[in-house]
């Protein structure tokens, strides 16, 4: 027995996959070509699996403020929000997303993962209740298991189950934390947020949104699936992350609630990092108003994912189960999976390999997830080199 | 309220169709060690008990089962 035999299983699959000839966790993109196409680990592929919704990584107005930004304030903060790390451009930041989402407050973190993880953490502590969707991204549970709160799961997208649990609790309700997502990561499907708010307006507590996937993408201003359900009042936080359709790093917050301003300061994974780079600050910055300004980025992401989630389906493959910029085809054999994955990726295509249990069920998915700087054309090569790995 | 012997049956119950070959299920069973449940059918014993019972099982007992004895006792807990 040593520290390290936890590890071999993972090892295990290494030594598969070696011999398999693959490489589908970090795979190595070697050379980028634009915010489509690349070449990775030796193949010039279209990008199908990277979350650069709006296709905003090479827009030349990010790349200038970003640029600006290095040459006016350099390249990293060496700090904390806390201490030397806040710049006005961080100030700015957080006033242009309480802006655009019509809150009060904001939050600026260093990563996605920062913000989710460090507000499910803090907002609930022991004695307290945290209920979530059970299919909740990993820096969620992080979060959650963390804070030291009771952790209760309701079934996938079943508000049924979630009203069980929510009755259940009794008067621990004024103390409990519901959490969902807006659009989940892995299967593209969207949370059912206006009978989840009614819930909670039924039993009460406190909600919160992680929109990581539907920023910029649902909802007449762009706010996400808590705008395009009318619930936006029922959404006590919403947070989300730069790193998707804005191309960049970061994460945020954004509540009514005043209370946010001391939470920040109760909040480890703000207070124990430093804070985003000049450059990083600087293109969300641009990305955010870009975002504004070209709504037309939207329909060509929607058009973009409705093609392929046609063409694959078209193709007999089992899809997803609604049209969203995240399209995830089933496998149930992780080997056919690999496989498919290693020649789709010589068809020229990139895709995610997701394996249980990052995967929601014990089944295997090549994830696509769509950009609207796709061209249709992109998308029909996509949807080619599934129907070629197919045969 | 269910007592002790009301969990354990229906675990058992539920754990049916996970009893291996050769495997007696009883109160010393491993559910992952020895009964060999991946986390998802962990989860999936979880919420069936949840539904008959009609109650929440926090997340945060199940680093402390290993056995089915450790599962029942931490329900009559909850319950108590
Ligand atoms: C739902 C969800 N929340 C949070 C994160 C974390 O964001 P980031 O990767 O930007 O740290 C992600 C993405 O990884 C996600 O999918």
């Amino acid at each position: 027995m040593s520290l390290f035999d936890k590890f071999q299983p993972i090892a295990d699959i290494q030594a598969d996959l070696k011999e398999l000839g693959v490489m589908p966790f970090g795979a190595v993109t070697e050379k980028l070509l634009s915010s489509t196409e690349a070449i990775v680990n030796g193949h010039k592929v279209i990008l199908a699996g990277t979350n650069n919704y709006l296709g905003l990584t090479f827009d030349p107005e990010c790349l200038e403020a970003a640029k600006r930004a290095i040459d006016e304030s350099g390249t990293g903060t060496t700090g904390s929000r806390m201490a030397n790390g806040t710049f006005a451009e961080h100030v700015a930041l957080e006033n242009e997303l309480a802006a655009f989402f019509d809150r009060r407050h904001a939050i600026v973190f260093s990563t996605g993962y920062a913000a989710t993880m460090g507000m499910g953490s803090t907002l609930a502590g022991p004695g307290d209740v945290i209920v979530l969707d059970a299919d909740s991204h990993a820096s969620i549970y992080d979060g959650v298991r963390l804070g030291g709160a009771d952790v209760i799961r309701f079934r996938h997208n079943d508000p049924a189950d979630l009203e069980k649990r929510l009755r259940r609790l009794g008067d621990r309700i004024d103390n409990t934390l519901i959490i969902v997502e807006g659009i989940y990561s892995m299967m593209g499907d969207q949370a059912p947020l206006a009978e989840i708010a009614e819930l909670k307006r039924k039993y009460g507590g406190l909600l919160l949104v992680d929109e990581a996937h539907s920023l910029g993408m649902l909802g007449e201003h762009g706010r996400g699936v808590a705008e395009a359900a009318g619930v936006e009042d029922d959404v006590d936080f919403v947070v989300g992350t730069f790193s998707k359709s804005l191309g960049a790093i970061g994460g945020y917050c954004v509540s009514n609630h005043d209370q946010l301003n001391a939470i920040r300061f109760a909040i480890r994974s703000y207070i124990f990092t430093a804070s985003p780079s000049p450059s990083v600050i600087a293109s969300t910055r641009a990305a955010l108003r870009l975002m504004q300004e070209r709504p037309y980025l939207r329909d060509q992401l929607w058009d973009n994912a409705r093609r392929l989630y046609d063409g694959l389906k078209a193709l007999g493959l089992e899809v997803s189960p609604e049209v969203s910029p995240v399209v995830a085809v089933t496998i149930n054999d992780r080997n056919q999976a690999i496989d498919w994955w290693n020649r789709l990726l010589q068809h020229g295509a990139y895709v995610n390999l997701v394996m249980p249990p990052a995967s929601p069920t014990d089944d295997s998915l090549l994830r696509c997830s769509v950009s609207a700087a796709h061209s249709p054309g992109q998308i029909d090569r996509i949807v080619a080199a599934f129907a070629a790995v197919q045969n | 309220m269910p007592d002790y012997n009301e969990f354990l049956e229906r675990i058992f119950e539920v754990l049916k169709p996970f009893a291996k070959q050769g495997v007696l299920l009883n109160e010393d069973c491993e559910l992952v060690a020895e009964l060999g449940l991946t986390s998802l059918q962990v989860m999936e014993l979880i919420e069936q008990l949840e539904d008959h019972f009609d109650m929440s099982i926090p997340l945060n007992i199940l680093p402390d089962i290993r056995t089915v004895r450790d599962l029942a006792r931490a329900l009559e807990k909850l319950e108590s």
